[in-house]
């Protein structure tokens, strides 16, 4: 449990794989907006006031904003 | 190429469920599709109608329509759908999608589906498009910026995709138009479903479903379970329906949530399958799109906030000062017209024509200038993909006023009109979130206030610099626009607290790619925006202009001709020379009119703010719209004055107290402008805020709230200043 990462932990510019999604209800949106388990996503930037985030996915693909409570459902393969 | 147009569409087998009469009406298609995936720069190329196109999501709000001519002989009814992710609406506006989709019934059923899909992002259009090929609804695919996608390495293999996918593909550009013509020839063939499914409902699943398809008589196992999903965002079902569906739900253990998913998940497996025998990706290019780049700059933790509030001050600086020139001179010209008339002329009809119609349509055409730089503003903000960063900027600034990112383009749109900002709050999905976002829209100043605050302001503050740069009356209106600004957050937090969150908020959002703004779809709305301004809001405000000058200039039974000769009989002991006398008749003429009766009647309430009962007059009328506020003094005031008392600034500051002293002083003019701040005086808003809050409750509550706070607020500023 310790070393659980989501998208919220990447680091600017880090990339990560998702590995699951939490949140059943969250990870229905998160889902359709093509957030898939094996998918690549980058932190490409946060707001100003760090929250939310801009990240994104697939290889260059597109842009989400996610807040970072809805980026911390994203869970990030080891 | 002559074979494919020559085929008649007409000969083709109808759609079963069309029924017989349907060869006489034209075919009708819906156009569906991702959000920023070209879909409403495409109903623009196919119907060539006069129609928004933005670029944040959603601003597609509600169902549009047109019509296409498909061949020289075939047209079409297209109707636009909202941008969507899937067939599970989330916002109010995507349910608009399933409410058309479930019911075959229905008067507005579409015989086949054009589906948008943007070609850089195959995989996460391609969902949608399964979803609805698994619903049995005929499509073609009209596969969106090819050119990009070609220019990023992606190479689709066009023939074995439509082989997968089982139906027509079409590659387009839908910003330049090419490709449309191409799509419209197969558009006008009768197309039929494409016999591929990509993904069935599980085998513990069918005992519930087949149960709801046989008992709706539907078409298919999918429609089926979409009814077990949603069936109580249904509008079509009956409550009998609906109890026998959560029946059966309940009956089977159905869950909505996993099923959701695991659907979702086995379609995107489905997809990749799909994706990976007929696309390949050679990436050419290393760097950073664009599009990033540009992001790191106007989402910079500091610059952000600073390019934002310069594009803000450029917004009001065009606003308030640039807008000045053409607005001096159509000011000028309708009283140049209005003084050559009564010069050659004169009778009731003359009057009633220079005072009455002339007065009126002089306070609708001197704000066209502001009003088209207002909208135009906001067009480029939308087209360029810059709101959608806005609301990226502002997320965490708004939440603690119980708002979200989303919250601030109808925010920023109110300061345009409140009545499409209210609806442009549909893409909120949280309930909470959304309602406090349209109880408070109609506190930002909205564009009909424009016309208010630029007499008044221009009235009691002077032409001079301010701290060096800025122009006095700049800083005074803005100031105004700030005051609506804190207000509005003010009471969303209120609100905040008082309100019960329904379900969660969300933040999720696309960025759309930055891009030029296309300066057509800009002079567009510009022209739109300024005709409905002088076409309805015009028609409006020239009646309650022309009604108010027989108001104004006959009063009842003798009063008027009596309150003449009392004035009359007092010249010679007052001493008074022949424009003191005619001005002293005017003045008491009026007071006796019809319209000075109303204001008298009000007089008492509004006293204590600092008003006459002319400003009371005004006040009336304004709960019309606000803009007649200008109309209506420019009108009351021009009763009985001289023809060559020119310019409405002159009218006002020639009007004196009973002192004979400049009426309109500081404290009467900031009173009457924080009262037009805070006001609820918009008959359209409140309809608005009806229709999409379904209750009275929400627009009482905003009337109540808002001219409470304006009554207070106004009282406060006068009593200090005074």
């Amino acid at each position: 449990m310790a070393t659980r990462r989501t998208a919220k932990d990447l680091r600017l510019g880090e990339t990560g794989t998702i590995c699951c999604l939490e949140d059943p209800e969250m990870a229905l949106k998160l889902l359709e907006m093509g957030c898939v388990p094996g998918v690549k996503v980058r932190l490409s930037g946060r707001a100003p006031l760090g929250d939310p985030l801009m990240l994104v996915l697939g290889d260059q693909e597109y842009t989400l904003s996610v807040r970072a409570s809805e980026a911390a459902n994203i869970l990030l393969k080891e | 190429m002559a074979a494919i147009v020559s085929t008649p569409a007409t000969a083709e087998p109808l759609a079963p469920q069309a029924g017989s009469a349907a060869s006489a009406r034209p075919l009708r298609i819906a156009l569906i599709g991702n959000p920023n995936s070209g879909k409403t720069s495409l109903f623009n190329q196919l119907t060539g109608l006069n129609q928004k196109v933005g670029n944040f999501p959603g601003v597609t709000v509600d169902r549009k329509s047109g019509f296409a001519q498909l061949t020289p002989v075939q047209r079409a009814e297209i109707v636009d759908l909202p941008g969507t992710y899937s067939l599970y609406p989330k916002s109010l506006d995507e349910k608009v999608i399933t409410d058309l989709l479930y019911d075959r019934a229905a008067a507005n059923y579409p015989d086949f589906v054009v589906v948008t899909v943007d070609a850089n992002n195959l995989r996460r259009s391609l969902l949608l498009f399964t979803q609805l090929g698994d619903l049995g609804l005929p499509a073609v695919l009209a596969l969106n910026m090819m050119d990009v996608a070609e220019r990023h390495g992606i190479r689709i293999d066009l023939p074995a995709l439509e082989r997968e996918l089982g139906v027509p593909i079409i590659p387009m550009n839908a910003r330049n138009g090419s490709g449309v013509a191409a799509l419209k020839i197969v558009m006008a063939q009768r197309l039929d479903a494409a016999p591929v499914r990509f993904w069935e409902p599980d085998e513990k699943l069918l005992p519930l479903v087949r149960q709801i398809r046989y008992y709706f008589d539907l078409h298919n196992d999918y429609l089926a379970l979409h009814y077990a999903q949603q069936y109580r965002h249904i509008s079509f079902l009956s409550a009998d329906d609906k109890a026998h569906l959560q029946e059966l739900t309940h009956k089977y253990g159905f869950d909505a949530t996993a099923q959701q998913a695991a659907e979702t998940i086995a379609r995107y497996a489905r997809i990749n399958e799909i994706l990976l025998e007929t696309v390949t990706v050679t990436r050419t290019e290393t760097r950073e799109p664009v599009s990033n780049r540009i992001d790191k700059v106007l989402t910079h933790r500091i610059g952000g906030y600073l390019i934002f509030l310069g594009i803000l001050f450029l917004l009001f600086q065009a606003i308030f000062a640039w807008a000045q020139y053409p607005m001096d001179w159509i000011d000028q010209g309708i009283s140049a017209l209005s003084a050559a008339i009564q010069a050659n002329a004169s009778g009731p009809l003359v009057r009633l024509l220079t005072e009455g119609v002339l007065a009126g349509l002089g306070g609708v055409l001197i704000f066209i200038p502001q009003i088209a730089l207002l909208f135009g503003f906001l067009a480029v903000l939308e087209e360029t993909g810059y709101m959608a960063r806005v609301t990226f900027l502002m997320d965490k600034l708004m939440r603690p006023f119980g708002l979200s990112g989303k919250s601030v383009v109808p925010m920023i749109s109110g300061l345009a009109c409140a009545v499409p900002a209210i609806m442009g709050a549909r893409t909120i999905e949280s309930w909470k979130d959304r309602m406090i976002t349209i109880f408070v829209t109609p506190l930002m100043s909205c564009s009909a206030r424009i016309p208010v605050y630029t007499v008044l302001v221009a009235l009691v503050v002077p032409d001079q610099a301010a701290w060096g740069i800025f122009n006095l009356r700049g800083v005074t209106l803005m100031g105004l626009y700030l005051l609506g600004l804190f207000s509005a957050l003010g009471s969303a937090w209120v609100l905040k607290k008082l309100l019960k969150a329904r379900e969660r908020s969300y933040f999720i959002m696309e960025f759309p790619v930055y891009q030029w703004p296309r300066w057509k779809n800009v002079a567009l709305t510009i022209y739109q925006k300024v005709q409905a301004f002088v076409l309805q809001a015009g028609k409006v405000i020239v009646a309650i202009s022309v009604l108010l000058w027989v108001l104004a200039s006959y009063g009842p039974g003798q009063q008027q001709e009596t309150a003449e000769a009392q004035v009359r009989q007092q010249t010679t002991a007052q001493g008074w020379d022949e424009d003191e006398v005619s001005r002293r008749v005017a003045s008491a003429r009026l007071e006796t009119s019809y319209a000075g009766s109303f204001g008298r009647a009000l007089e008492p309430a509004i006293r204590p703010l600092g008003y006459d009962w002319k400003i009371g007059i005004a006040l009336l009328t304004s709960f019309a719209a606000r803009e007649v506020f200008v109309g209506t003094i420019s009108t009351i005031y021009s009763v009985g004055q001289d023809a060559d008392m020119g310019t409405l600034q002159e009218k006002l500051r020639a009007e004196k107290d009973a002192n004979g002293q400049p009426f309109f002083t500081p404290a009467r003019a900031f009173s009457l402008l924080v009262f037009y701040v805070f006001a609820m005086q918009c008959m359209s808003t409140l309809a608005v805020t009806y229709r999409e809050t379904k209750s009275w409750k929400w627009p009482m509550a905003q009337l109540v709230y808002m001219t409470g706070l304006a009554y207070v607020a106004a009282f406060a500023v006068y009593q200090v200043l005074a």
